[in-house]
């Protein structure tokens, strides 16, 4: 799960990094009484969740109250990467003489979590790690110990030798976010040094673990509902994992690699995946009534297909599931299904009297639904 | 005749008594695997499929001997049940629950290494030696004794390249399923190794997805030092970067972690990459028959 922005720097400051006040706002009224509080100068940034805010023009500096205004009313009018800016944040601009990077995040091949710093902050770090790798320095954290102060210490003089205990001490408070937080990313970027020596955080990002959720609860309860595609939090909710794609061909599945395997075969035979959908190792065919009603709400789907392998999961129920949902409304798009593994017999005796198209293999299914999509006979 | 397990391994269920450690127990016993003793606590003293139930691991290996044990365990509760195993001395842990937080494995895995133990997953299907042992929830409809070792990070999509393998004929000493985590107990490489040196194995497939570089680490390996030929198969080629695709570590960061990188790495070691899963066997003989590993 995504913080905001603001959320992260609520977070980071009550943890005593060096985050300056800010306001959230949603109208231009609001933005400038923040701006005039602050004192005139303000950056005013969207709050969406999503990267590349600056470039998309979502981020500006502001001189008095009354141009505060006029930028967030620009910015509010604003759809970055398919998200509307709802929240505006407003902050005492800064002078900066020096933009620092400094996160934590998990090293999957070393099994552990690690700092990263560089000294070319405010620019995105997967960038600073294409363009120069050198740039980046990297500090392990113990598995059980974590950011030992000897370490945060070689980081923090590493970076920046006139700071460097004041940047351990900022590395150390991070790492506890980090870790007691159960985050998978916690980042400060830009770091900024004021022409007067002083550190500032500009930004802040936190990621927290889905899977860690349930035991901060605090922390769950801010996932902001608005900006999630309505969608997919439908199927969270339903406890389906569906991701919404750009093509025409739906496509229900049961298991993650399975359901990816189905995307790259409608693409190898030349159609276009509407969706990843992974309805889970259960067997309750609840779960494939709320399928169908996702993906049939997604106006650019001309065609839907099963591929369920049984295991855990039972075909006649994903049968049953697919009877339930079409007889309480008849589907509008064709439906091709390829069920095997568990109980498949009973579940191909429960269709065979339905208009439902049937497919024997992977493959069979995928170019069913394709050329059902596209209006033409299988090949 | 098969890595990991053989006919002596002494399982033990960790939550027997749930709905899902339950179900599978009942499979598990079905295939002939010797389910000696399940573990939960405040129910030790009962049996559940006619296995005995102990409150805590330590107490079940005393009495039962088990040497295996299986995680069921809700996921805020599996790592802690994976360091209870490793600290009674189990020396191969599969751990199927799903969700477990990677923080908890973090901390997990250099306690389970430094006890000497093994662990496998967490979030995965667990492992299948045909005729001799299944440890998970492989369907063991769908496998054949064979001559073809398969590693997986995917649970069905691992089933549907294993069916297609019977159904051509083509048998398997071993099928373990890794996990879809980012932080899992064995890796590729480490199932790699085992399948090199076990003298029944002929030939490898790997199926492996988006997201980490495990897929990398093993292209090299086959390259530095395996003789079998291996043959893969990466799904995730059409993922959106960023997006988690349903696993946990299926996410493409950046510009790591993409399947054409997974691809050009394992197709630079050697490796065909099948373009389809069913194409997977069609691959496999080619290399298979080219290296002069065919069947007798």
């Amino acid at each position: 799960m995504n913080l905001h922005e603001y959320q992260a720097r609520d977070l980071l400051r009550a943890r005593g990094l060096p985050v300056p006040e800010h306001a959230v706002v949603a109208t231009v009224e609001e933005a400038r009484q923040a701006a005039e509080r602050f004192g005139g100068r303000v950056v005013v940034k969207a709050q969406v969740l999503a990267g590349g805010r600056g470039k998309a023009g979502g981020v500006k500096l502001a001189a008095s109250p009354a141009e505060a205004g006029e930028v967030a009313a620009r910015i509010l009018e604003l759809t970055i990467k398919g998200l509307p800016v709802r929240r505006l944040l407003i902050a005492p601009a800064v002078d900066i003489a020096r933009e620092f990077y400094v996160g934590i995040t998990l090293d999957r091949d070393a099994e552990r979590p690690v700092l990263i710093v560089s000294a070319d902050g405010g620019m995105e770090i997967e960038e600073v790690a294409r363009v120069s790798p050198e740039r980046i320095l990297r500090f392990p954290l113990d598995p059980t110990r974590g950011l030992e102060p000897f370490t945060a210490r070689r980081a923090g003089f590493a970076l920046c030798p006139e700071a460097g205990a004041t940047v351990a001490d900022l590395c150390r408070r991070l790492a506890a976010v980090y870790l007691d937080l159960d985050a998978s990313l916690a980042e400060v970027n830009p770091l900024a040094m004021t022409p007067d020596g002083r550190l500032i955080a500009l930004d802040a990002k936190i990621v927290l673990d889905d899977n860690a959720l349930a035991r901060h609860p605090d922390l769950a309860a801010r996932r902001d509902l608005d900006a999630e595609d309505a969608r997919e939090r439908a199927a969270r909710e339903r406890g389906l994992t569906y991701i919404q794609l750009d093509g025409d061909v739906a496509c229900v599945v049961n298991g993650a690699g399975l359901a990816m395997a189905t995307m790259d075969l409608i693409q190898h035979y030349g159609g276009r995946p509407a969706n990843f959908l992974d309805i889970g190792g259960s067997s309750n065919p609840e779960k494939v009534t709320g399928a169908l009603e996702i993906i049939q709400a997604d106006p650019n789907v001309r065609a839907i297909l099963f591929n369920i392998f049984g295991g855990i999961t039972r075909c006649d129920d994903v049968a049953r599931g697919i009877l339930k949902a079409t007889e309480k409304s008849p589907p509008r798009l064709p439906i091709v299904v390829r069920l095997i593994g568990t109980n498949d017999a009973e579940a191909r005796r429960l269709l065979a009297d339905t208009p439902l198209g049937t497919a024997v293999s992977m493959d069979e299914v995928v170019q069913k639904a394709i050329a059902l999509a596209h209006g033409t006979s299988p090949a | 005749m098969s890595i990991l397990v053989n006919r002596d391994t002494r399982v033990l269920v960790q939550g027997i008594t749930g709905r899902d450690g339950g179900f599978h127990t009942k499979q598990m016993l079905d295939y002939g695997t010797a389910v000696v003793a399940g573990v939960t606590p405040g129910k030790g003293g009962t049996t559940a499929h006619g296995v005995p139930v102990f409150h805590d691991v330590e107490s079940a290996v005393r009495a039962t001997g088990a040497n295996a044990s299986i995680v069921y365990v809700p996921p805020l509760g599996a790592a802690d049940a994976v360091c209870e195993a490793a600290d009674a001395g189990i020396r191969l842990i599969v751990c199927i629950t799903e969700g477990v937080p990677v923080q908890d494995m973090v901390r997990t895995l250099p306690y389970v290494h430094a006890r000497g133990a093994r662990l496998l997953g967490p979030n995965c299907p667990g492992l299948l030696a045909p005729g001799v042992c299944k440890i998970g929830i492989l369907p063991g409809s769908i496998c054949t004794p064979g001559p073809i070792g398969v590693v997986s990070r995917s649970g069905t999509l691992t089933y549907e390249v294993v069916y297609q393998l019977t159904v051509a004929g083509i048998g398997q000493t071993t099928c373990v399923g890794i996990g879809g985590d980012p932080l899992i107990g064995t890796r590729f490489l480490d199932v790699l190794k085992l399948f090199e040196a076990d003298a029944a194995t002929e030939a490898v497939v790997l199926i492996g997805e988006i997201g980490g570089s495990d897929e990398e680490e093993a292209a090299l390996f086959v390259r530095s030092s395996m003789e079998k030929p291996v043959v893969g198969f990466i799904a995730g080629r059409t993922a959106p970067p960023g997006r988690r695709m349903g696993h946990a570590g299926a996410i493409v960061s950046g510009c790591s972690g993409t399947a054409s990188d997974k691809v050009a790495a394992l197709e630079r070691s050697g490796v065909p990459v099948a373009p389809t899963p069913s194409a997977v066997v069609e691959c496999l003989r080619s290399v298979w028959q080219s290296n002069g590993r065919s069947t007798r």
